[in-house]
């Protein structure tokens, strides 16, 4: 019986003095943090001998960037870029939510305007007012504190399938109400919005066109009308569109698909073989921002990294790398771009504050209504 | 006391690696509640959907059990009472779902039943269809499918090993009493399996409960178990504390399952009168017992080979159809997405080739195994002590103590793997642990998932030890090193290197903590696979095809090797 009692005891030490020492301590230090930036050990940071620092850069899976580039800044600024890659965009703000006490890196790109706010709420940017945002058009600003950085956006809009429509002698849809119609029925494929940020943007497109009021019913004639919901973009795109072989003609994704299709095709194509419905509130505009997490030591480098970021060099890059269009007009957009890709001039509006406080409700109506 | 120690260095480590950020993720998400700790369990015991959500979990793990089982028994009957050529072949063969990624899987799946699956495309051509016959992603049947898929090998595997041990003489008597094939298996034969069907069935059941992948990527949006709701809670709606419910809720559950489990198994350890494999045994002889034969492994293969053989077949066969003509496509073989896979196309500054990610699998692979065998050979040992029947009072208790241990450490298979990621990120980014974005995360994540499979194929065979060689030994004068080097160790080496190869598999087929935890210049051969899914473009897809297959063909020749070597009749569950 001694062996027991003496078993558990040490056990249950054990998991107590790992506990103890290891929780976050509660302290009332946020408000000291910014005049202190009590920056946590430096140990971690590959110390070497000529000075060479190392910038950490938390990203959601889809960044990009070519090794030219990354080769530039640690060349130009004497310092060593580590990228970590934190799952999707939501999951990676999840990431650095909780770990806010000792941020697991210098900076975080990859917050879009669907997320801003619960970004900026729960504190985790520390402001830094970029003089290459000057050139920026105020549009892109949606932080007037510029904790958050803008960098690219891109408009989430329906695609459909040309060779589709003219094969089937169908009028392509030309509003949001059409697709509920008989004659596209069954015929659209949609992301779910919670697991997918364009599925989430189409959602706001349809509460910005319908108002709060009336969305939901809409929604209601979309699943009569035999809409279906996948998981993620890629599925949707790659399996159930008929472009791709699947059997739906009309497929929510952006505005620059139809030029992607263009540039990544094995043959030559002349004319595009999918459009994008680009009428005005059709479309939603994602836009995404970096930011310099708070309690960084490497501040400066930080705010090096998102000049950087706000740089044509960096921004040329996006599109090719990302699919996502530059925030810097001086930035010059490829051929085929330049030739096929059609901006909205009236993406749909829902103000930020709304998406702050009302997102989470409205994921919940929306998946009762349409998926249980 | 002995004992103790030995436990110290498991239990310490899942002190460190589970229980503390388990711990840590449940306080934060707790914290954030501003109306106090009862609103979020208020909110998951009156909400019907949540309700609908924990009755759907468990009843597709009841509905993927018993089917399992269908599928499992005739399979397990077979390895159990006949010799044939190619068995362990096929029992390697029926293990490799078991270490495949869910990534993997659906890829396989949709290769075989998908919208241009090859029955899809087949159906299409033959009967000159416009649009795909079947629908299968996105159904309950590819839910089931896919679990039966993964969790058939833990049936062949617990019961056919101990069927393949009991002694037949028992049903032969009641044969020749009189009875009918019926009674004999209804009254002798199934009582006596009763246990390790039991045993398997709620092994097979936890894995169900739990399953993310399959539910998510398989099922799609409209199914929701536990596992995915804390998902959905967490990422997409961010409300913690009813995850963190969530999760509490799916431990209480799958604690309950693994005490229930780890007495099963604690009593399959010692059972009836078990007779040599070699006596029990024989050729099929009759027609008739060969076409059953032959139906049973056919069916068995099909389930659970033949996605994989699809997926293969698929990284060679370019299938081209004109746009919108499917049902007319051209095949034609192709290497180009192995070639492709070798020719380095150094694009962005987070491209590896394959051939880095591969090595860096077995870098992982390779760890975990040292990781999981520090931890499971004293575990494993202590545990034999305790199940050794030492006649004396404390007996019992010290039974219950390796009951309770064996659940524990079966433990983070059964947690919310959404919540033990977070958990991870949370706790070790700061002292005492600061590993921030160390790669040793990764092996010590899989050697949680590895550890019980490696405690459970160690411990059969520890047992079979008999104590009087070790007395023998002892008497003689040996130490208790040499008792351990001389005795132990020759016997154990098999089952070492059997536990060392699974951990290996296990680890270079998890994709969940890997995606999590990997530098992007550091990615798994899984990972790897994700990456060339999320891009654009037939070539991509072809790449993640290929690499797939690779993947298939390593874990293939590590059952391969595990049949080759393990103690006949010791599983691994």
């Amino acid at each position: 019986m001694k062996n027991i009692r003496y078993f558990f005891l040490l056990f249950i030490m054990f998991a107590l003095s790992l506990n103890a020492c290891g929780l976050p301590k509660v302290t009332p230090a946020s408000t000291a943090r910014t005049e202190t930036p009590s920056p946590p050990p430096q140990k971690k940071l590959t110390p070497s001998p000529s000075g060479i620092r190392t910038l950490k850069v938390l990203t959601h899976d889809s960044f990009d960037i070519s090794d030219a580039l990354v080769q530039q800044f640690e060349k130009d600024n004497n310092a060593k870029l580590m990228f970590i890659k934190g799952g999707d965009a939501g999951t990676a703000l999840n990431k650095v939510i909780l770990s806010k006490e000792s941020p697991p890196a210098d900076v975080f790109y990859g917050v879009d305007n669907t997320f801003l706010g619960r970004a900026l709420q729960e504190g985790v940017f520390e402001a830094y007012d970029s003089p290459a945002l000057e050139k920026v058009p105020d549009t892109f600003k949606l932080d007037p504190k510029y904790r958050a950085i803008p960098i690219d956006y891109g408009d989430v809009c329906l695609n459909y399938d040309l060779e589709y429509f003219t094969k089937n002698n169908l009028l392509p849809p030309q509003s949001l109400d059409d697709l509920a119609k008989p004659q596209y029925k069954g015929l659209l494929v949609v992301q779910n919005p919670a697991t997918s940020s364009p599925g989430l943007a189409f959602l706001l497109t349809t509460i910005g066109h319908y108002g709060e009021k009336d969305y939901l019913s809409y929604w209601k004639r979309l699943v009569e009308n035999d809409v279906k919901v996948v998981n993620d973009w890629e599925s949707s795109y790659y399996t159930e569109f008929s472009h791709y072989g699947g059997t739906r003609p009309m497929v929510v994704s952006y505005n620059s698909s139809p030029s992607v299709e263009m540039i990544s095709s094995d043959k030559t194509v002349d004319k595009p073989v999918t459009a994008a419905l680009t009428t005005d509130d059709t479309c939603y505009r994602q836009i995404e921002f970096v930011g310099i997490l708070k309690g960084t030591p490497n501040a400066d480098l930080a705010q090096r990294f998102i000049d950087f970021m706000l740089s044509t060099a960096f921004q040329e890059e996006i599109p090719g790398k990302m699919y996502m269009f530059p925030v810097n007009p001086e930035a010059k957009l490829n051929e085929a771009f330049q030739k096929f890709l059609v901006i909205p001039a009236k993406p749909a509006n829902v103000p930020p504050q709304d998406i702050t406080t009302k997102r989470e409700a409205w994921l919940k109506a929306w998946t009762e209504t349409v998926l249980r | 006391m002995k004992r103790i120690l030995f436990w110290l260095i498991p239990i310490a480590f899942l002190a460190t690696f589970y229980l503390y950020p388990l711990v840590s993720i449940l306080k934060i998400s707790l914290e954030r509640t501003q109306t106090g700790i009862l609103t979020p369990v208020l909110d998951v015991f009156n909400s019907i959907s949540m309700l609908r959500v924990i009755g759907f979990t468990f009843g597709q793990a009841g509905l993927s059990t018993l089917l399992t089982l269908i599928v499992g028994l005739p399979g397990a009957y077979l390895i159990a009472r006949y010799r044939f050529r190619g068995k362990a072949l096929f029992r390697a063969l029926t293990g490799v779902p078991f270490v495949m990624p869910t990534l993997v899987t659906a890829m396989a799946f949709d290769s075989l039943l998908g919208v241009h699956g090859w029955v899809n495309v087949g159906m299409m051509s033959i009967f000159h269809l416009e649009s795909p016959p079947l629908e299968f992603s996105y159904t309950l049947w590819a839910i089931l499918l896919a679990h039966i898929f993964y969790n058939t090998t833990i049936v062949l595997r617990i019961v056919g090993d101990y069927w393949s041990r009991l002694d037949p003489r028992l049903a032969n008597a009641a044969r020749v009493l009189g009875a009918s094939q019926f009674q004999t298996w209804f009254n002798i034969t199934l009582p006596l399996l009763m246990p390790a069907i039991a045993a398997a069935s709620l092994l097979v059941f936890i894995f169900d409960f739990t399953s993310f992948g399959v539910i998510l990527v398989l099922g799609g949006p409209h199914f929701a178990t536990l596992e995915t709701e804390i998902y959905y809670q967490t990422t997409a709606l961010f409300n913690l504390p009813l995850a963190a419910v969530l999760s509490i809720l799916q431990l209480i559950f799958t604690l309950g399952m693994m005490l229930v489990y780890s007495k099963l198994i604690a009593n399959l350890a010692r059972p009836l009168p078990l007779r040599s494999q070699m006596l029990v045994q024989r050729p099929f002889g009759s027609w008739r017992r060969r076409i059953f034969a032959v139906i049973v492994l056919g069916v068995l293969l099909t389930l659970l080979i033949l996605p994989l053989v699809s997926l293969a077949a698929r990284s060679f066969i370019r299938i081209e159809g004109e746009r919108g003509q499917l049902n007319q496509p051209q095949k034609s073989f192709t290497l180009d997405f192995y070639r492709q896979l070798v020719i380095s196309q150094k694009q962005s500054a987070f491209t590896v080739s394959p051939a880095t990610a591969i090595a860096i699998s077995l870098g992982y692979g390779l760890s975990t195994v040292f990781f999981s065998l520090l931890l499971g050979i004293p575990a494993a040992w202590s545990l034999t002590q305790s199940n050794l029947s030492n006649p004396d009072r404390h007996t019992r208790m010290s039974q219950l103590i390796g009951v309770a241990l064996n659940a524990f450490l079966m433990l983070p298979l059964g947690t919310s793997a959404v919540t033990l990621g977070l958990g991870f990120i949370v706790a070790f980014n700061h002292p005492p642990f600061d590993l921030g974005s160390s790669p040793i995360l990764i092996p010590l994540a899989h050697t949680l998932v590895a550890f019980p499979f490696v405690v459970r194929s160690l411990t059969p065979a520890l047992q079979s030890i008999q104590s009087r060689l070790r007395y023998a030994a002892i008497t003689l004068g040996a130490s208790p090193r040499q008792v351990f080097y001389n005795i132990d160790m020759p016997i154990i080496g098999r089952a070492v290197l059997v536990s060392a190869v699974f951990a290996f598999s296990i680890s270079l087929g998890e994709f969940g903590a890997s995606s999590l935890l990997a530098r992007p210049e550091y990615p798994t051969v899984p990972v790897a696979i994700y990456r060339y899914l999320s891009h654009p473009g037939a070539s991509n897809y072809g790449q993640a095809l290929a690499l797939s297959t690779i993947l298939m063909v390593i874990c293939t020749l590590s059952m391969v090797a595990i049949e080759r070597f393990r103690v006949a009749g010791m599983g691994e569950f």
